[in-house]
């Protein structure tokens, strides 16, 4: 029998519901994948394999009753993040030791209405800060690409960097991921997968642990766009218990597939072409634009003036939210606690031991942005600049643009234990450069792989979309991705 | 902010230093619980006296990935006491996050409103009074601003012997902050304030304005002042929840403050607890010890917006308030400003009264109310809502006196008899023969009586005619008083041959 896993969402669908093979047979053949690639890759946290094979039994009764959904034994990793009942649910953090809610998150439960199986839980940055996956409590996670020629082990990105790496490596279908600075696209662009940040609002942020607030979105990371578009489609809803949550009808985003760009109008932005951004980040870029026009749209260049300041007011809204996001973990209730001569000792014995370096430098860098004297020159300036960021992509979509391409970051990925950016965390924070505008302005962003650079790794180009216009990102992209063809690590695990 | 002095001193409150007259200025923050069925961002009931944590949703626990939504009969609650104070009425409001960690605040941050709150400047009448020439002085005390905060749980450090327990059902329960300007100058008008205050959100009922059960506490700002000065440093006195309390918290504080700057001291800005077995207040912490709450819009929430629609429907559906009541009582019934103002003192007193006086005397069913009802409850130490006599049973007293089945002397008794032993006036009146005699002849034959046993009085009566009311009484009492005494009256003085 073929390799289960080598198989896109679309096409196990189409063979589940053929019953050319089972939802059991699918799921353990990705366990069977788990079992043999985790030890390498660290890309799950936990495996759930009871779990996933009742639910793939589930399913097969569904088709056997022709009462299949959306996503029916599509057997499907979760990020860390995201609420699980009774299982794992600690957004790799120390802290949240032990921690198994009784509540499900919203797109999970989604996805589980939808007849999706889940295999387990995924490895990320802690509390989803990071840009290299290596903040985790539970250890680094290993690119499933290398270097041509070199063994040396490079990170998947961050901070969805076990969703990204779980997808290249076949050890899921599809992953559900989130999203506050880049946090989708980023992995995405360093492991040749497609990942999605959806507009702000379209998935509910209910039961996903809390980074920053304002800047939190769900999305997938998948092996193609066509599997992205199908993977966002059960994710979306409108949700009352998330008054940011929109209310607007999920479109099918797989109909948006296939057909020409005749009409459209691509924004080529100016200000991404950053000091000391490779040669071949341009080339891509410029790729990039050439199969668009190919496709039949219209290449037209703008300006996004406020571009520069996005990072840095991204480094300051994000830790304000992070640092009183992260007040809950205490000690108290759940979680982590160390015990201590009274109780501001054990909060401070607690949180000292549960959290982790990088969240300790948001915390104390979001504690001092809000404090008295220093709010309105950092967090109140930080929005102004937040609401023009906004305003340069309004007027850019105002002239006509349909979407907007840039490269999906400013390098390939980079090895584990970096030196020179372990030493410099403004270094690490470079990588969201061309991500963290979208968060800011709330958009949603799409990054799909278009191409390799010249060591054999994977590079990805983004594109930018209106308000709740994912159809026109998933169009676009699939052209890309027509263009650029599929890239799949070679296998060294 | 810029406070402005709304009040000219005035010498009849200062209070007398050794080295001449202070003025005390007095501004207050109350925390009014909100009447609602849910907690502010949660669907975990409200309802009070339950068992420890019995009222706790995923959200007041603040697990993880955990969100608020906004209840908006709290809103509702809110605008509606904001019409009750004559308030601005703010359509886009923003819910803030204030951040400090304590057990019983399980998010680590209560979402209050800091700049823009749903609810602005506003004012609230009081009246002290009456002096002894029986007038009545109207006060207007500034509202500053009202706005909606989520409450904090409650530790409890005596339920072991290392350990503190939390309590988290009153976490998230909806709480009105409402802000006075500092347009108070003695601790009677605080007290009055508070009282009005009180009387206002138990009239809209968006609180029930229970004290004792924490539902209403103030936080009392004190300084002083020479009479016409810029105003002091001033201390907070927190979480009194006694309307004497805060009376006698003011004058200890007034006078500390008075004693310190006499001595040539300066006031430090602090705040301090009051304790009532003392009778004295005393530090808490100062101004340096001031948490810094990191204030910052919560990014869970989206601004509160509402329309004019939403406002007018609020309106529309008001109750009458104590003040519009009082000017009716006047108005339209003839009561005095007195007794109109003791009967719309509570909402209970107003309804009781209302219900009375339906179809009735106003001021004769006022006069039984103030005198006779509120009298005996105060007597028995009962509240207006213990009372054993009901309104329908008053009511049937003053029917019987309208009637002229009783008198006004025997309805007295009956009005005792209903309040200790309870029943139907009626039948008590007939049970116990207590019906007034209106038989002519009956009376006539005791007037007979009494004058023909009390020949000297008769003599006396023809130069001294007053006397008759001599021969009435003894015929009240010689039948029990159960004589109508309009009869007894004319046919006592028909015998004794008396002009009318």
């Amino acid at each position: 029998m073929t390799d289960l896993t080598r198989l896109t969402i679309a096409e196990a669908r189409a063979r589940l519901a053929a019953k050319d093979f089972t939802a059991l047979e699918l799921t353990d053949a990705y366990l069977g994948a788990i079992e043999a690639a985790n030890g390498a890759l660290n890309a799950y946290v936990t495996v759930t394999p009871e779990q996933a094979r009742k639910m793939a039994v589930a399913s097969d009764a569904r088709i056997a009753d022709g009462k299949a959904g959306a996503l029916e034994g599509i057997p499907l990793g979760i990020k860390d993040l995201f609420a699980t009942e009774g299982v794992h649910t600690q957004a790799c953090s120390h802290i949240l030791d032990g921690f198994k809610p009784r509540y499900e998150s919203t797109v999970t439960a989604n996805l589980w209405a939808d007849g999706a199986v889940m295999l387990g839980k995924l490895n990320m940055d802690e509390f989803a800060m990071g840009s290299s996956n290596e903040s985790s409590y539970y250890g680094p996670v290993k690119n499933p690409w290398r270097a041509e020629g070199a063994n040396r082990d490079l990170v998947p990105g961050g901070s969805s960097g076990g969703s990204a790496a779980a997808v290249a490596a076949h050890l899921c279908a599809g992953a559900t991921a989130t999203d506050t600075g880049g946090s989708i696209r980023q992995p995405a662009a360093f492991t040749g997968t497609v990942g999605i940040k959806p507009t702000y609002g379209r998935c509910s942020r209910w039961g996903i642990v809390a980074f920053a607030s304002s800047l939190d979105q769900a999305g997938p990371i998948a092996r193609d766009v066509r599997d992205a578009a199908i993977l966002l489609k059960s994710m979306a809803s409108t949700d009352a218990k998330d008054t940011t949550s929109v209310d607007l009808p999920v479109p099918d985003y797989e109909q948006a597939l296939g057909g020409s760009l005749k009409g459209m109008k691509i924004g080529i932005p100016r200000e991404y072409r950053v000091d000391g951004m490779p040669d071949e980040i341009e080339a891509l870029w410029q790729k990039g634009i050439a199969w668009l026009k190919d496709a039949g749209a219209e290449i037209v260049d703008i300006s996004l003036p406020h571009t520069k300041y996005a990072l840095p007011a991204y480094y300051i809204v994000a830790p304000a939210e992070a640092s009183s996001n992260l007040a809950r973990y205490d000690g108290v209730r759940y979680g982590l606690r160390v015990d201590g001569k009274d109780i501001a000792d054990m909060y401070e014995q607690t949180r000292a031991e549960g959290f982790g370096q990088e969240v300790k430098r948001r915390i104390m860098i979001g504690t001092y942005v809000l404090s008295a004297g220093y709010y309105d020159a950092y967090y109140l300036r930080a929005q102004k600049v937040r609401t023009l960021i906004k305003r340069d992509f309004e007027t850019a979509f105002h002239a006509g643009v349909d979407a907007i391409l840039t490269p999906a970051t400013p390098s390939s990925a980079f090895g584990i234990a970096d030196q020179e950016l372990a030493a410099d965390p403004v270094k690490m924070y470079l990588n969201d450069v061309f991500t963290v505008t979208v968060n800011m302005a709330g958009l949603p962003g799409i990054a799909v792989p278009a191409g390799l650079d010249a060591s054999g790794l994977p590079l990805g180009l983004q594109l930018i979309g209106k308000p709740f216009e994912e159809e026109t990102l998933f169009k676009t992209a699939y052209a890309i991705e027509q263009a650029a063809g599929r890239f799949e690590p070679k296998r060294w695990w | 902010m810029t406070i402005v002095d709304v009040r000219t001193p005035d010498p009849k409150r200062f209070i007398p230093g050794a080295t001449g007259d202070w003025e005390v200025i007095v501004g207050m923050e109350v925390h009014a619980q909100v009447l609602s069925n849910a907690k502010l961002f949660s669907g975990a009931s409200t309802e009070f006296g339950k068992p420890a944590n019995a009222n706790v949703s995923l959200v007041d626990a603040a697990m993880p990935g955990m969100l608020p939504v906004i209840n908006e009969e709290c809103v509702r609650q809110a605008v509606r006491t904001g019409l009750g104070l004559k308030a601005q009425i703010n359509k886009r409001s923003v819910f803030d996050r204030k951040n400090y960690f304590y057990p019983d605040l399980p998010q680590g941050y209560q979402i209050s409103q800091f700049k823009d709150p749903v609810v602005g400047e506003g004012k609230i009448v009081i009246s002290l009074g009456p002096d002894r020439q029986g007038n009545f002085e109207d006060i207007e005390i500034g509202i500053e601003r009202l706005h909606l905060e989520q409450d904090a749980g409650k530790s409890m450090h005596d339920q072991h012997p290392t350990m503190s327990y939390v309590d988290l059902n009153r976490s998230g329960v909806a709480l009105m902050e409402i802000v006075s300007k500092p347009d108070m100058r003695s601790s009677d008008e605080a007290k009055a304030y508070m009282t009005k205050l009180r009387a206002i959100v138990r009239y809209l009922g968006t609180c029930d304005g229970n004290m004792d059960e924490g539902s209403m506490r103030a936080d009392v700002n004190v300084s002083v002042r020479r009479p016409g000065e810029a105003f002091g440093t001033r201390c907070e006195i927190k979480n009194m929840n006694s309307i004497r309390f805060i009376g006698q918290a003011i004058e200890y504080e007034a006078r500390r403050q008075i004693a310190i700057l006499e001595d040539g001291g300066k006031i430090d800005q602090e705040t301090r607890l009051f304790d009532p077995n003392k009778g004295e207040t005393r530090s808490m912490r100062s101004k340096e010890d001031a948490h810094d709450y990191r204030y910052f819009p919560d990014p869970d929430l989206l601004p509160l917006e509402f329309d004019d629609a939403f406002v007018e429907a609020l309106k529309h559906d008001l109750p009458e308030l104590p003040d519009d009541k009082k000017a009716r009582y006047v108005s339209e019934l003839g009561l005095s400003i007195y007794d109109a103002s003791v009967l719309v003192s509570e909402k209970a007193i107003a309804d009781y009264f209302e219900a009375v006086a339906s179809g009735r005397d106003g001021k004769a069913a006022a006069n039984w109310v103030i005198n006779d009802l509120l009298g005996a409850l105060n007597k028995a130490g009962k509240s207006i809502e213990e009372t054993p006599v009901s309104p329908g049973q008053l009511g049937a007293i003053l029917d019987l006196i309208k009637s002229e089945v009783i008198s006004g002397k025997i309805a007295k008794d009956l009005f005792e008899i209903v309040f200790s032993e309870g029943g139907d006036p009626a039948e008590i009146v007939e049970a116990r023969g207590m019906k007034q005699v209106t038989d002519t002849g009956a009376i006539e034959k005791a007037v007979d009586d009494i004058i023909a046993a009390n020949p000297d009085q008769v003599a006396k009566v023809k130069a001294k005619p007053t006397l008759a009311g001599w021969f009435v009484g003894q015929v009240m009492k010689s039948t029990g008083g159960k004589a109508n005494p309009q009869a007894v009256q004319a046919l006592v003085k028909a015998k004794l041959g008396l002009e009318d």
